[in-house]
């Protein structure tokens, strides 16, 4: 399913897309998969795929942690293909996440090209803003991927318009100025955030990130954002785990809750 | 486009620069745009920024006939003397600079980053006179390597916070930094170390460090009645070489010379040679060259010098080096090394490791400019820093410490 397919049917529903997040080759290639899997079945209607970097400005502890083991364990620009290209065949509506340098050394075409191939339907970038992102912005209209840029309660009104201008598929709202991982509380910035998306494009679905960890935060989110956006607390569920298989039980569980969340809308 | 021109109002030196960096980060980048660009043209500003200078850092420093090193050289070795200044190394005029636009900003707190801790104790040193509290990351590594410079922090009142993520180095301590200003950036300034990272950055750092030059300039032409024939500087992340380069790019007779870490040297991979050992991509904030692998993730830099141990560059050295106005050459470990002693046995003078790898340029350069010239070279040389901080590590190196102390040599950088 298409990104836009994803928002038009959860609104259909009444409720909210659950986007998971969890890093490629994380710890190894085959497990990430294993995980990212359970997470769809488990009721994540988008896996958001996180290109390990090794200088990921954007992200707190423990997705850190995540990429560096990830790329300790030896993970490659093109594993993270071949595990977006398995996931979509297990039926995923996939995006992928990533800082940009790894794309620019790939070839901003060829990127856009092999990203399609493998079955990914859009791309988040969080060092990279419109004003950097001409050749993205040709290649991913040439090759039919989404593109996803982010908005933060620092964002002007004008830059506010202007990256939703450049957005297709969803925007991408940090619900806070900080970095990714769960907090305690949803921000109370997000809500206004959101509504000043929506002021400037009615018709872009807001996916709102940073700080959301549980089914009851999901549902407080779902209240107000198209989308909720969950990373660090899916991921946590692998690191602490002390086994395997533990790891993937607590996964499919709080995938579960989330996907309650987001249907609770509270 | 001319360099004096350049970067562009969003920051590009041709294809470098810019900024690469989350959104919620643009709006303080622009504010801090803003306030420069009012501070630049504020002249109660800048006179303020030139009377700390004057009469508390000891600018502006000798340039100083070195005539030992020179014979030793064969070419007439002009010292810039930044080593004599308050902090001891060039520092000292980006971290007065960018605290007086904290304090214009309203912003109370600062925060850095730091490899072996030179930044970081200017940047306490700043935020202690101008009363701004101050908030250094370091990587765990450095400060178990450099636990002098983590006192010297903490006795001017800074927080120093150990980074114990990624490789424990420099570049991770910047990433912290990043992520502490992206989510303190109403109260905070990121008082950023040298001329690369986001626009403004590498625009306002070269500006705050551009008198070394334009000092420079002027004392050469009292000194010996006109231009060098040529200007050396070590690169790092460049601010020492971009600060004494940018008054004279117009002058086309100058030839520039940068001269960055090689390490072990460039063939073997362990090195800190952006440019002469790099490719083209995004790190920090903006476009330059850097160290990386075939997927774009950066390597680790390796060199004997803390100062220059970072696998980035400048965007404005990348763009001097494509246009061709400046020159970039990788210096070994050894040869910064023999250059540091030589200066040490030659003048008295014991530089910064950085430094040396600017003096050990300048010999290579020496008989190349000879030979083009048909005559003896006037090579004006930026002594960046003072050795004092090295002391451990040359000792090491040169096998001189006391003999119960067993220290690898490399370690304390």
């Amino acid at each position: 399913m298409s990104i836009a397919e994803t928002f038009a049917k959860a609104k259909s529903e009444n409720r909210s897309v659950l986007v998971g997040c969890m890093p490629a080759g994380f710890p190894t290639v085959d497990h990430s998969i294993e995980q990212m899997i359970a997470m769809h079945e488990a009721g994540c209607d988008v896996i958001e795929v996180e290109l390990p970097y090794s200088d990921p400005v954007m992200d707190g502890p423990v997705i850190q942690k995540a990429s560096d083991i990830a790329l300790a364990n030896g993970v490659r620009t093109r594993d993270t293909l071949k595990i977006i290209d398995a996931v979509s065949n297990a039926g995923a509506t996939v995006v992928l996440m990533t800082y940009w340098n790894p794309i620019e050394k790939y070839g901003v075409d060829a990127f856009a090209r092999d990203l399609a191939a493998a079955g990914a339907t859009g791309l988040i970038t969080p060092d990279l803003i419109p004003d950097e992102a001409q050749e993205w912005i040709a290649a991913s209209d040439k090759h039919q991927i989404d593109r996803t840029f982010l908005v933060a309660p620092s964002s002007t009104d004008e830059r506010l318009a202007m990256t939703v201008a450049n957005c297709r598929g969803f925007v991408y709202a940090t619900a806070l100025m900080g970095v990714t991982g769960a907090r305690t509380s949803v921000s109370s910035q997000a809500p206004e955030l959101v509504a000043r998306v929506r002021k400037a494009d009615p018709a872009m679905p807001v996916g709102v990130g940073l700080g959301v960890g549980t089914g009851k935060q999901a549902a407080e989110v779902a209240a107000f954002a198209d989308g909720v956006i969950v990373g660090s607390a899916l991921i946590r569920c692998v690191l602490e785990a002390p086994d395997r298989a533990t790891g993937l039980d607590r996964l499919r569980a709080l995938s579960a809750e989330l996907a309650e969340g987001v249907r609770s809308r509270v | 486009m001319t360099a004096q021109t350049l970067p562009d109002l969003a920051g590009h030196f041709g294809r470098y620069g810019g900024r690469f960096v989350p959104e919620a980060l643009i709006k303080a980048l622009d504010e801090l745009d803003a306030a420069y660009r009012s501070a630049k043209n504020d002249p109660e500003f800048q006179a303020r920024f030139q009377d700390l200078l004057l009469n508390y850092a000891g600018v502006p420093s000798l340039l100083y006939r070195a005539t030992r090193l020179s014979e030793a050289l064969g070419a007439e070795i002009l010292l810039k003397r930044e080593d004599l200044n308050h902090t001891g190394a060039h520092k000292v005029r980006n971290v007065l600079g960018q605290a007086l636009l904290a304090k214009r900003m309203g912003k109370p707190r600062v925060i850095a980053e730091t490899g072996a801790g030179q930044h970081g104790v200017a940047s306490a040193t700043a935020a202690a006179l101008l009363d701004l509290e101050c908030t250094v990351y370091m990587g765990e590594m450095d400060t178990e390597r450099q636990a002098l410079n983590v006192a010297r922090m903490r006795m001017l009142g800074a927080t120093v916070v150990p980074v114990t993520n990624g490789s424990r180095t420099l570049k991770d301590a910047l990433n912290e930094a990043l992520r502490d200003w992206v989510t303190t950036v109403d109260t905070t300034h990121y008082l950023l170390g040298t001329a690369a990272g986001p626009h403004p950055f590498p625009e306002l750092v070269r500006d705050f460090v551009g008198g070394i030059g334009v000092e420079a300039r002027a004392q050469c032409l009292e000194l010996i009645g006109k231009l060098p024939d040529a200007v050396a500087a070590c690169v790092g992340g460049g601010s020492n070489a971009i600060g004494i380069f940018h008054a004279f790019v117009p002058d086309s007779s100058v030839r520039l010379y940068g001269f960055e870490a090689g390490g072990d040297g460039v063939e073997t991979g362990r090195h800190a040679a952006s440019i002469t050992g790099g490719s083209v991509g995004v790190l920090h904030g903006n476009r330059t060259y850097l160290l990386q692998d075939d997927d774009g993730q950066t390597i680790e830099s390796h060199s004997i010098s803390a100062g220059l141990d970072y696998p980035g560059v400048g965007p404005e050295h990348a763009w001097l080096n494509d246009t061709g106005r400046a020159s970039y050459e990788p210096v070994t470990d050894a040869e910064a090394m023999a250059a540091f002693q030589l200066l040490c046995r030659t003048e008295g003078i014991i530089p910064a490791i950085e430094s040396a790898h600017a003096l050990a340029g300048a010999a290579k350069i020496a008989p190349r400019l000879r030979e083009e010239l048909g005559r003896t070279p006037t090579i004006v040389v930026n002594l960046s820093g003072r050795g004092d901080k090295d002391v451990h590590t040359a000792g090491a190196y040169f096998g001189i410490l006391d003999p119960v102390e067993t220290v690898v040599p490399g370690e304390n950088t």
